[in-house]
């Protein structure tokens, strides 16, 4: 069992909005998450679920509103950027490196990591193909490869934007159990889904983004 | 911090070495435009030897665009540069292993295939050296400088116009200083103000560049 994580702070997002093409994508969104929780963020396609998930990442900027991380302005704070592990639509992995090169060069940037890449792979069931290019990966596969940063890591706080597109479902199983481990941890969550996701037994809070789109 | 900057180092030229067509792409261009010129003008040895220090300048410096395009671009689509802004390394210390890995691979063998290209032109060895001296302050000025176009047009769908309206002014002081350098290396003065010159450009672009390149990549993602 590894260690409680040491930098949890509480998020809070207040009258955040966001404007694309001069209209209004969300406006005064509004929720707090605390260590150990869940928020499942919902909403219907266009309504800004990536768009929100990119402003907390800081690649975005918002257009109103402000985050705050343990009371403090996250603008300015390095160490709540360098504390998130996102993995959104692309996978960040290197079409022209092989599976091993591409976990090997995301363990030596990860922040903290004793798991081996050699036990990565095997996990993710990628050990027979370890010599393979990605390019020649399936998409599941290439996801695989790209959730697997997240058993690498000892950041407290996780984004990921619909993280089991065409995964298939042992390997959901196994990324729900990581994710069970990482919130019983002290770690926080916040995803988009459009598949279901067992995340049963855990402090889970829904937020709807549709609501307030198309208004 | 420096361990994150040789992995990305390393992962560019291997990465490169993958691609090897794309990486040749520029080399080729450069090899092509320089032996074309005493084809198309025929063997007028005084005119070729005048013109010659101009040729290699400028089609050296139309390579270095043509391989810059590829910078940034495969990074910022697979979602590498995303990754990137979230590391404990500061992104502007991270650009500056990938543009070293660029030049390493695009801007130093354009240097060390110049001797044979000048031989072409009949130009005399201590021309050539001028040559190959300006060639290295000059090409890492022109990737680092380039470098800032290609992360503000990441993004866009169709940067190229605005790139080159981008940086070509830019481009335009070192080309006068080392083409000025050559020209009094022929009449037979001293060079040394123009070198200067061209290494004080050189430290500055090294020097603040890098911050531009990451505000400039920040803005694309954006």
């Amino acid at each position: 069992m590894k260690n409680q994580y040491v930098y949890s702070k509480k998020l809070e997002v207040k009258n955040l909005s966001c404007f694309r093409n001069e209209q209004i994508l969300f406006s005064e969104v509004n929720f707090s998450l605390v260590p150990g929780n869940v928020l499942f963020l919902q909403g219907e396609n266009g309504s800004g679920k990536t768009s929100l998930l990119r402003i907390l990442c800081g690649f975005r900027l918002a257009d109103e509103g402000e985050i705050n991380w343990g009371d403090k302005k996250v603008s300015g704070m390095p160490e709540y950027f360098q504390n998130i592990s996102y993995v959104g639509h692309k996978n960040g992995i290197k079409d022209e490196l092989s599976v091993e090169e591409n976990l090997n060069l995301m363990r030596s940037m990860a922040s903290v990591s004793d798991i081996k890449t050699e036990n990565v792979l095997k996990e993710i069931g990628l050990f027979k193909r370890a010599d393979v290019i990605s390019r020649q990966l399936s998409a599941g596969q290439k996801r695989k490869l790209a959730l697997a940063r997240l058993m690498m890591t000892d950041n407290s706080f996780w984004i990921l934007d619909e993280p089991f597109t065409s995964l298939d479902k042992t390997s959901v199983g196994f990324f729900e159990t990581l994710i069970k481990q990482h919130i019983s941890r002290g770690g926080m969550l916040i995803l988009t889904s459009h598949h279901d996701i067992d995340l049963s037994g855990l402090p889970v809070q829904h937020f709807s983004l549709s609501s307030q789109a198309n208004v | 911090m420096f361990k994150t900057w040789l992995q990305i180092f390393k992962r560019d030229l291997l990465i490169a070495f993958r691609r090897r067509s794309e990486i040749i792409h520029p080399l080729i261009f450069f090899v092509m435009v320089i032996s074309l010129f005493p084809l198309a003008i025929g063997d007028d040895k005084v005119l070729l030897q005048k013109i010659a220090p101009a040729i290699i300048w400028v089609t050296a410096l139309l390579a270095t665009m043509l391989s810059l395009d590829n910078l940034f671009r495969s990074d910022f689509e697979d979602g590498s540069l995303e990754q990137m802004t979230l590391l404990k390394t500061p992104l502007s210390f991270l650009v500056t292993a990938k543009i070293s890995a660029h030049w390493f691979i695009t801007g130093l063998p354009l240097i060390l295939i110049t001797p044979l290209l000048a031989t072409l032109l009949y130009l005399s060895s201590d021309t050539i050296m001028m040559l190959l001296l300006t060639l290295l302050l000059g090409t890492p000025t022109l990737s680092l400088i380039g470098a800032v176009g290609i992360a503000l047009t990441v993004g866009l769908r169709q940067g190229g116009v605005i790139l080159s309206l981008l940086i070509l002014p830019l481009y335009i002081p070192v080309l006068i200083f080392a083409t000025l350098a050559l020209e009094n290396t022929v009449q037979g003065f001293s060079a040394e103000a123009q070198l200067a010159m061209m290494l004080a450009v050189l430290v500055l672009a090294m020097t603040l560049s890098p911050f531009a390149i990451a505000a400039a990549l920040k803005v694309s993602l954006n």
